[in-house]
């Protein structure tokens, strides 16, 4: 009840500015686009095939990348050993590569001519085919697998040592600490990881188009690009926009109703030790789930570095010259995302309830419009008033900002809700408020989350083709955009090189940004 | 450091040329890159005209055509270069395009040009792309790849996100009419897989996961000279293979009519002609007098090129992709 009688204040203010101005970005250009277009045609059979598989494929997507990375998660959240800095850090690898090294990748493991298709030769067995169903929840689970397991692990990271010690004093055996620790903070974890992934794959277009095998596997967005390219029926690209969106505005009210805010208390931050893992079925449990997402992870990235290597010694300097452009543009969105998401998270956890669900419902729906509509839409709201091809690489700065807004709040909510149930009553009896509240109880608490959520907002925005290809001019292009121009120019070996230099940068950019996140972690 | 360097770079241009005209030019992304025609086409023309070329690039021809229609009569073209047979009837809708006014052009395509709006530059056979070593006798047809063994596979692109994808659609109905579903539906156990664009199908075709990829007659040309690769090559197709034609046109409300008018006349000339073939990968569509890079003696020459009119294109269009679509969704 004290928390009624302060005043919401500055903070909130803030919040509300943010998510204002994110909604605005996924929804006044979507306008533009219906403002622009005259009487289209409606919605036809082949569209609402479309949103079926569309809403199948994201919601087996999701359920199995979220099913998948709770024993991964619980492994690397119990267990120290060499080399689990590496393997958290490459975890962030597969989900910002660009679309088609990644499938690249996944098909020299998976593939007709892959890995295991060959191994199986030498048995004297046909190749696997995985295209279909098959192969686009398994891209997906590949690419998302990774970020629901940061997720789930933030979450394990964030169940302070003393209710782990105070477990063992009472002799709580593996199954009660799942039940009175564990499965609450996934019941808060879970909905938040579940809704991002199945609002990625809501809007995925090329890797479900590539491993669907054929129209079988068109999604909504491919049916907008069918209406912007192939009709020139604006009206009908955004109402398919409209269509998505509402679609996932239904599936974020749900999954905002579902999670429940933890009770975890407040602890002091020492290092976790686990007593009740410590049997040899439970270890060997949790190294083979390593083992496996270390195995599923990392082989088709061996294999993206295995295909780069010949090309990395030849790449043309407009390459580096395009890597150099892409680093800034992937800084200035990291410190963008921050600057919205951490006003959200402020402002969701004080708001609370509908209020502060509502929110976070708002940053989060910007990975569900349409990036062609989104593209499109700015562009027609800005070429009336500026050189759309001048601000091409503030605008993608500012849309991949935009894009990775839901990962960064995942991060930082519950963070923010941890510290503020543990300390805020504390600040709150002491006076501490506005500015020195953020400095003194928040910001050391955010350390983490906030790290995190600049690397991945930084690696993120440097694998994004974006809208950058929309808006273009031939001395301005980004790493993805140059990788794609090598492979237009039939330069397979260097765009391979290419890829692998992209991975190495938002490899790079992420390790740094989450290690410093983390440098006083162990302390 | 970079933003120094271009500073270095304005001063070392001297005072500032206010005076010369500049021609802006639309055109598609893989033009303008350090590997297409787009460098030294613009060196060349800047030698004659006095005027600075400026290339802007979008996507793909489909891409471009949509910039312009959303840009209309405010649009900063000059040119548009690049949009190709299947686009320039909705090009010509548009009321952007001036006629061209030429009515002796002569050019080198394999059939005839009477359109009045818009120039060609180049063109191109799509054909079935496939690794000599791997395939020994690849099919002759449609219907010898349709009897083929089931896991020969092909790699097509969508007809709703790609250029090469639209021709194919168009290639199967100018060669089959009324039959064209019952083609589709021989050829679905073979196709692997769908692509959203050529990248995509080409690299999964290189990397070895499909034994033919939907491309050019022209690509064997570059990895025999590019790379000094032979062992890839067209499948000739006995019922003839389906054209693509790119082409150019000037808008009307442009400030520089004139540069436009010769920008279009340079285009048909040598100096532009000649980086054709081994920068687009294309048929240039006047042959230059050196003729052809060495090489291209090594491609197929289909027999009979099949392309429909700029208007019958858009017609059959839409009931064509709705056939490959049942055809294929099954």
């Amino acid at each position: 009840m004290a928390r009624r009688a302060r005043p919401l204040g500055p903070a909130v203010a803030a919040g509300a500015a943010a998510a204002a101005l994110v909604l605005a970005l996924a929804l006044v250009p979507l306008g533009a686009v219906a403002w622009r277009a005259e009487a289209g045609a409606g919605l036809g059979p082949a569209d609402w095939a479309a949103v079926r598989f569309t809403l199948w494929q994201a919601f087996l997507s999701a359920a199995l990348s979220c099913l998948l990375a709770v024993p991964v998660a619980r492994a690397l959240a119990r267990r120290n050993f060499a080399g689990r800095g590496v393997l958290i850090t490459l975890l962030g690898a597969p989900f910002i590569l660009p679309v088609i090294v990644a499938v690249l990748g996944l098909l020299a493991v998976y593939g007709r001519s892959g890995l295991i298709s060959d191994a199986l030769g030498l048995l004297g067995l046909g190749p696997i085919d995985i295209y279909g169903l098959t192969g686009v929840v398994l891209a997906h689970v590949f690419f998302n697998l990774p970020l629901a397991t940061r997720l789930v692990l933030q979450g394990w990271l964030a169940i302070p040592s003393e209710r782990f010690r105070l477990a063992a004093s009472l002799g709580f055996a593996p199954s009660d600490v799942a039940r009175v620790l564990e499965r609450p903070m996934l019941r808060a974890t879970l909905p938040g990881a579940f809704l991002v992934i199945f609002l990625i794959c809501m809007t995925s277009f090329a890797v479900a188009l590539t491993l669907g095998g054929g129209p079988r596997a068109t999604t909504v967005e491919l049916a907008i690009y069918q209406a912007f390219r192939f009709e020139f029926d604006l009206g009908r690209a955004a109402l398919l926009a409209l269509v998505q969106f509402a679609l996932c505005a239904a599936a974020a009210v749900l999954a905002f109703a579902v999670a429940l805010p933890t009770g975890m208390g407040a602890g002091l931050d020492r290092p976790v030790a686990r007593w009740d893992a410590t049997g040899r079925a439970l270890r060997l449990t949790d190294a083979a789930w390593l083992a496996f997402a270390a195995l599923f992870l990392i082989l088709p990235l061996g294999m993206v570095v295995a295909k780069g290597l010949p090309g990395m010694a030849g790449l043309p300097a407009s390459v580096f010259a395009a890597a150099a452009r892409s680093v800034l543009v992937a800084l200035g969105s990291a410190a963008l995302t921050l600057a919205l998401a951490l006003p959200l998270a402020l402002a969701a956890v004080r708001l609370g309830g509908a209020g502060g669900a509502a929110l976070q419902a708002a940053g989060t729906l910007s990975i569900a419009t349409s990036p062609l509509v989104i593209g499109t839409g700015l562009f027609i709201l800005l070429f009336p008033v500026a050189d759309p091809v001048a601000l091409a690489l503030p605008v993608t700065a500012l849309v991949n900002a935009a894009m990775s807004l839901p990962f960064a709040l995942r991060a930082l909510v519950p963070a923010v809700a941890e510290a503020e149930a543990g300390f805020g009553r504390l600040a709150d009896s002491l006076g501490v408020a506005g500015r020195s509240r953020l400095r003194l109880v928040l910001l050391p608490r955010l350390r983490r989350p906030a790290g995190f959520a600049l690397g991945l907002s930084a690696a993120l925005s440097m694998g994004d083709l974006g809208v950058i290809a929309l808006f273009a001019d031939p001395s301005q292009a980004t790493l993805p955009l140059q990788l794609y121009r090598l492979m237009a120019a039939y330069r397979m070996e260097d765009a391979a090189g290419a890829a692998l230099l992209l991975l190495i940068l938002s490899l790079a950019l992420f390790w740094v940004f989450d290690r410093g996140g983390r440098a006083h972690a162990a302390a | 450091m970079r933003f120094p360097m271009i500073a270095a770079a304005a001063l070392a241009a001297g005072p500032a040329p206010a005076q010369t005209p500049v021609l802006t030019v639309y055109t598609y992304d893989s033009f303008v890159t350090e590997w297409g025609p787009g460098p030294q086409v613009e060196a060349a023309f800047e030698d004659v005209c006095g005027c600075d070329l400026r290339f802007l690039a979008m996507g793909d021809g489909a891409a471009l055509l949509a910039r312009l229609q959303l840009e209309g009569a405010r649009t900063e073209a000059d040119i548009v270069m690049g949009l190709d047979t299947n686009l320039t009837a909705r090009a010509a809708d548009t009321g952007l395009f001036a006629r061209h006014g030429r009515d002796d052009v002569k050019l080198d395509l394999p059939v005839g040009w009477d359109d009045d709006m818009f120039l060609p530059y180049d063109w191109g056979y799509f054909a079935f792309v496939y690794d000599k070593t791997k395939l020994a006798t690849p099919p002759g047809s449609f219907q010898e790849l349709i009897a083929a063994p089931e896991d020969l596979k092909i790699i097509i692109q969508d007809p709703r996100s790609s250029t090469p994808g639209l021709g194919l659609l168009l290639w199967v109905q100018a060669a089959y009419g009324e039959r064209a579903g019952e083609i589709w539906q021989g050829l679905a156990p073979h196709v692997l897989t769908v692509t959203k664009g050529w990248s995509e199908a080409y690299g999964l075709f290189v990397e070895g996961e499909a034994d033919m990829v939907l491309s050019y007659t022209t690509s064997p040309a570059y990895h025999l000279i590019a790379e000094g690769d032979d062992t890839k090559a067209a499948a000739p197709f006995a019922e003839g293979h389906y054209m693509q034609i790119e082409v150019a046109g000037r808008i009307a409300s442009s400030d520089q009519p004139e540069l436009a008018e010769r920008f279009l006349d340079f285009m048909l000339t040598d100096a532009f002609q000649s980086v054709i073939p081994t920068t687009n990968w294309m048929y240039p569509a006047v042959t230059p007098e050196g003729g052809l890079p060495q090489g291209f003696e090594t491609l197929i020459s289909p027999d009979e090129a099949l392309i429909y009119a700029a208007g019958e294109a858009a017609k059959v269009r839409d009931a064509a992709l709705e056939t490959w679509r049942a055809a294929l969704a099954r």
